[in-house]
């Protein structure tokens, strides 16, 4: 159902504000009457309207003064001054001040209709706006799943059954699995695509931090709160919710959570509004959370609730034959972000590359490539641009001098020996680099 | 116990020709399908006379005809021939409450002569009956619709009215149908 435009009327005359009362209905509005500033702010306490026209002189505190509070509470308020002919400079002081325009009482049947048209486009405008925003920002395809391998196959179909779904999903994986790639791929092929897709790295925020982030806060809630803002799960109205790293949330957290999951409601912090949102949660995590509710750090309720369906993603030494696509893909990647030829990669070095068992995962391999891209000779990927072979070198020192004579002849050739650029690398003088090239009688090749 | 007729009342308060009205109240039987009754009414509208606007205030008269002794009818509908206004618009060419018992239209800015063009009666009759259906279908509940034809567009200007039709769009008539006995 298309959502019914608000008004709220702020007016001191009673015969004003049922004329514009019964005017609005008759257009379908949702209409909402105060006589006066302070019982529009309190009204504005508890829930939001989409238009506020006000009148600019009432008595008590005035309109300018109420557009000014308004606007500390929600910054996006529209908001239309209604003024007499006398305080016409009033009514621009307010434009100045935020307002969306005004109107000169009595008005133009045609005039009213056609400023709240155009305040009604602008709403509808800053939403489809949003809507597109996230959409661009986060919209991801399946086909930026690379691999053709059995294991990422099976992911595939597991995402494609649960995309026409609504259901909570947990995507476990060990780290550098592609675990967000895939959490973005399941709304970006559901009906939810052309809402947002809101990620939360929960191991990155702290609890208070994370609450906030979550649920929003109301002004003034917590020192430097100035204005409201809006939480992630407001921000996922219609959308999906990602929150990565799901087992590093607290106990408080997993409370609120469960709550917000079975309610689809929560109060912004430092509020007590309770706002709605019709969000699908996504949850990533590397650790195995039915071993952390044995051990009492995880809730047991919660884990149901969000494990309605679970995809593991495999590691990478698990569908070893995607490594030749993967590599191709990164390759692509970034010579095209460098501004760069597209490099080839030597039998050799593929080869190792297949060899290893990426604690890391993809994004051990893709680091590689990158680097490899940036060290290389801008032709081919050989082995020697490949980590492997310098940690066997340095495996085979054992002192921390050898070790350090070994890194400092790496980076002296890597600069070219370019004494400034390698000192700088290193994080030393030219003095303290000249002193060590003697100790360890290291000498350029020309 | 209430005794509503199923009726729509339509009260002559702009001494207007009775052919005039009767032709009127066939068009709103016709969109409503319900009987539809003319009555000569009467009103001192000195009281909602405001002589800086010269203008009569469409909320005062509409009041007044509510508080007189209840309708016997399922709605009314007062004819005028003034100049309407409500406090915070500069004119009006009718009004109803959203589910309410009574409203009012007038004929004063449907005029061509009012635009300085020559007089034609049937254009205005076409005018004034729109205005008299569509302030009903408030009366009966409906808000204003987008369908350019819909005779519940709204319409600010005199142009508008005539833009659109006399009938209500297939939307309206079901919602209409919905409440209507």
């Amino acid at each position: 159902m298309a959502h019914k435009i608000s008004i709220l009327i702020v007016d001191d005359e009673e015969s004003v504000r049922d004329s514009l009362f019964n005017w609005f209905r008759e257009d379908g509005f949702v209409v909402e009457c105060a006589e006066d500033a302070q019982k529009a702010l309190s009204i504005l306490e508890s829930r939001n309207f989409d238009i506020i026209l006000a009148d600019i002189r009432m008595p008590g505190m005035d309109g300018l003064e109420m557009q000014r509070r308004i606007k500390a509470l929600n910054k996006d308020s529209i908001i239309i001054i209604m003024t007499a002919f006398a305080s016409v400079e009033s009514a621009v002081r307010a434009l100045k001040d935020g307002a969306f325009d005004y109107i000169t009482k009595p008005f133009d049947p045609d005039d009213l209709s056609h400023l709240i048209r155009n305040a009604t486009k602008q709403i509808s405008l800053e939403a489809e706006n949003e809507a597109l925003k996230e959409k661009v920002i986060s919209l991801e395809n399946i086909d930026d799943v690379i691999g053709n391998s059995k294991a990422v196959i099976k992911v595939l179909k597991e995402v494609e059954t649960v995309a026409k779904s609504s259901s909570s999903v947990i995507i476990t994986g060990e780290s550098g699995t592609g675990k967000e790639l895939i959490a973005k791929a399941i709304p970006s092929n559901s009906k939810r695509k052309y809402f947002p897709l809101v990620s939360v790295h929960c191991g990155a925020l702290t609890e208070s931090l994370l609450e906030s982030e979550l649920f929003g806060h109301e002004k003034g809630a917590f020192t430097g709160a100035m204005y409201t803002r809006k939480g992630r799960f407001e921000m996922a109205d219609g959308g999906t919710i990602f929150l990565d790293e799901i087992s590093t949330i607290s106990p408080k957290m997993q409370v609120e959570l469960l709550r917000v999951l079975e309610t689809k409601s929560f109060v912004r912090v430092g509020g007590n509004k309770e706002v709605s949102s019709d969000f699908r949660i996504i949850c990533a995590t590397n650790k195995d959370l039915m071993k952390m509710v044995k051990k009492g750090t995880f809730r047991e309720d919660l884990y149901y609730r969000l494990n309605v369906v679970n995809i593991t993603v495999p590691p990478l030494r698990d569908r070893k034959e995607d490594i030749p696509l993967l590599v191709d893909y990164f390759i692509k990647k970034y010579c095209t972000s460098m501004s760069r030829n597209l490099v080839t990669i030597e039998a050799p070095a593929l080869k190792r590359l297949e060899e290893y068992d990426y604690p890391g995962n993809v994004r051990e391999l893709e680091n590689m490539i990158e680097r490899a891209i940036v060290v290389g000779d801008q032709k081919e990927i050989r082995i020697r641009d490949l980590p492997f072979e310098k940690n066997a070198a340095v495996s085979s020192v054992e002192s921390l001098d050898d070790m350090e004579k070994v890194h400092i002849q790496q980076i002296l050739t890597k600069y070219s020996w370019n004494i400034s650029r390698s000192a700088k690398a290193l994080h030393v003088d030219r003095m303290t680099l000249y002193n060590k090239i003697k100790k360890y009688d290291l000498k350029s090749p020309l | 116990m209430s005794l509503i007729t199923p009726t729509i009342l339509l009260i002559n308060y702009g001494d207007f020709e009775k052919n005039f009205l009767q032709a009127i109240a066939r068009d709103v039987d016709q969109e409503f399908h319900l009987p539809v009754s003319v009555e000569e009414g009467t009103t001192d509208l000195e009281p909602y006379f405001d002589s800086i606007r010269r203008q009569y205030n469409a909320n005062g008269i509409l009041k007044s005809m509510d508080s007189d002794s209840p309708s016997r009818y399922l709605k009314q509908l007062g004819l005028f021939r003034v100049d309407l206004f409500i406090p915070i618009l500069t004119y009006i060419f009718g009004q109803a409450l959203l589910n309410g018992p009574s409203g009012i239209a007038s004929l004063y800015r449907l005029r061509n002569e009012v635009y300085g063009m020559a007089k034609d009666e049937d254009v205005l009759r076409e005018r004034f009956t729109k205005v008299v259906i569509h302030e009903l279908g408030h009366a009966f509940g409906l808000v204003h619709c987008h369908h350019p034809a819909c005779v519940m567009r709204s319409s600010t200007y005199v142009e508008d009215i005539d833009q659109k039709s006399r009938h209500f769009c297939s939307q309206c008539r079901i919602t209409l149908e919905k409440v209507l006995p």
